[in-house]
């Protein structure tokens, strides 16, 4: 399975102006089981980058490929998992996991077994017959999760997932999704804004730049796993990354010595 | 305990309506409640209500008729309301026709209703209808345009076809301003039975009972038909609103 971004360029018009460039001819190769995540500030286009891979969005100028075949409309093998709280309100956490599997076909018993497993395995077992509203954003965070592996894609496309989320629960959370990572092996394609997030979690990192969007940089990280953050060596490889992100920005803001909004 | 606050205006209202009476002393105008009540405590007797069919017996008829009209208007305005909802194309299509009707009352339908389909229940169920479309209609579109975009792109990474992204996304997610669409229409079509039920030749039905009871001087039996219209009205909002709290209470807790 590889996923495949060939000069991917997307435009938004804008009416009576010049179109907003939003990504700038993107190419990208993602492997089997890989982990890569995607970094840039702000309103780089990361979340737009996301769309048109899961076929949400239509591209300007280049093609998104998974082995081989063209995908310009949503495909089963890639579920996306939004960087805003997107759990249907109406229904408990176990059925918002059993959507996916429903709308496959599955009987409904068969279905919510099914998404017992999975929300066994984002540890919210408890939490089954509960309503969204009840749950932290952390915990609804998870439960996107789990209703995206749920019909079992081979990618999973993740929106800042912990944006909004404390430092010590994104920290948790992070732990749990490599043990998740490691257990289903799916490819994971991550956008965060995080330096700390992408060095910690990422086989490779893709540096974008401010709008528009271009790759500056491909990482490939050199730390093994698991990962410990105080490590002299996870601190290198940050400061690496940071120093990449500045120049981009400095480059861009004319060597006006600002640093990064990263 | 709960404060009797509430209860005080009803109270007073109850006294000072006995002491006009008596002063009045004219039943005509203002009959004593003790000629009301006896009339309420006998709700499915005809000879309390000049023999025109008991309280019920009308209050059914009445009912009856507005759920037809009801029904009529649900079965119509909803489908109607996701579709404008969802297409741009068809809600301009019809958006400004909408807007020219949706302001006349529905009792000024009348003449027209008498013309096309003669006096008697056609006519009626047709007033009722014209007065709970609009509400319908208009909250089935706002709860439509209201489902977040996400929701509908969730559905469609997960798999979902057009078909059950209708049925498992925009009609759950807007169903609460449907419902409240339909206790504002059913509210709406209740006060238009009774009206309509003046209508010539109508012969049956609350409106009817109050105005046959003013043509013979009986104020009472106009005030028991008038509590009676009033509490049936209380209680079927009432349902509605236990609806809303049994099953859509997702959507004022949700955050
Ligand atoms: N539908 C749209 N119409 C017009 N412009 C858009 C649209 N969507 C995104 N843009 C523009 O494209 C650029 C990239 O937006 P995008 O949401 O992809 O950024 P992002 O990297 O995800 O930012 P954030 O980290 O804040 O989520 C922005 O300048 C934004 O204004
Ligand atoms: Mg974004």
């Amino acid at each position: 399975m590889t996923l495949t971004i060939r000069h991917l360029t997307k435009e938004f018009p804008v009416p009576g102006k010049e179109n907003i460039t939003a990504l700038s001819d993107i190419n990208l190769k993602v492997g089997n089981k890989e982990f890569v995540s995607v970094l840039g500030p702000s309103g780089c286009g990361k979340t737009t980058l996301l769309r048109i891979i899961a076929g949400l969005d239509s591209t300007t100028f280049g093609t998104i490929e998974l082995d081989g075949e063209i995908i310009d409309s949503p495909s089963p093998q890639m579920v996306m998992i939004f960087q805003e709280y997107s759990l249907y309100p109406w229904r408990t956490v176990r059925d918002n996991v059993t959507f996916g599997l429903e709308v496959e076909g599955m009987k409904k018993p068969q279905a919510r077994e099914v998404a017992l497993n999975y929300l066994h395995l984002v540890g919210l077992d408890e939490f089954a017959e509960r309503y969204p509203y009840e749950l932290s954003g952390g915990m609804r965070q998870r439960v996107a999760v789990a209703r995206a592996l749920a019909i079992e894609p081979q990618i999973l496309l993740m929106d800042e997932p912990f944006g909004a989320l404390d430092a010590q629960t994104r920290n948790k959370l992070q732990k749990e999704l490599l043990e998740i990572w490691e257990q289903t092996r799916k490819t994971i394609l991550f956008v965060t804004h995080s330096v700390d997030e992408a060095v910690y979690l990422s086989d490779r990192i893709v540096v974008l730049t401010p709008r528009p969007g271009r790759i500056r940089d491909i990482i490939v990280s050199p730390l093994p796993r698991p990962r410990d953050r105080t490590s002299p060596e996870f601190a290198r490889i940050r400061r690496y990354v940071l120093d990449l992100i500045d120049e981009s920005g400095k480059a861009k803001e004319g060597l006006r010595g600002q640093t990064s909004t990263l | 305990m709960r404060s009797p606050v509430p209860l005080l205006l009803p109270v007073l209202l109850i006294v000072g309506w006995e002491v006009a009476a008596y002063i009045i002393d004219n039943p005509f105008i203002l009959p004593s409640l003790t000629t009301v009540i006896p009339i309420l405590l006998h709700p499915f007797s005809a000879e309390y209500t000049l023999g025109t069919g008991s309280l019920m017996d009308n209050a059914a008829v009445s009912l009856f008729r507005v759920a037809s009209g009801f029904a009529l208007a649900a079965v119509i305005a909803i489908p109607l309301g996701i579709g404008m909802g969802r297409s741009l194309f068809l809600n301009d299509f019809l958006d400004a026709t909408i807007e020219l009707l949706r302001p006349i009352p529905p009792l000024a339908w009348v003449p027209l209703a008498l013309a096309w389909f003669k006096i008697g229940f056609v006519s009626i169920v047709f007033i009722i209808f014209i007065g709970a479309f609009f509400p319908i209609l208009l909250n089935t579109i706002d709860g439509v345009k209201s489902i977040k975009r996400t929701w509908v792109e969730v559905a469609g990474t997960l798999g979902a076809r057009e078909t059950q992204v209708l049925g498992k996304v925009i009609l759950p997610g807007a169903s609460p301003t449907i419902w409240t669409g339909l206790r504002v229409g059913f509210g709406i079509a209740w006060m238009c039975v009774v009206a309509a039920e003046w209508l010539p030749g109508i012969t049956r039905g609350l409106g009817y009972l109050i105005l046959y009871a003013y043509n013979f001087g009986q104020t009472n039996v106009i005030i028991a038909g008038m509590v009676v219209i009033g509490v049936i009205g209380i209680l079927i909002d009432q349902v509605f609103k236990a609806g809303e709290r049994r099953w859509f209470s997702w959507r004022s807790l949700d955050r």
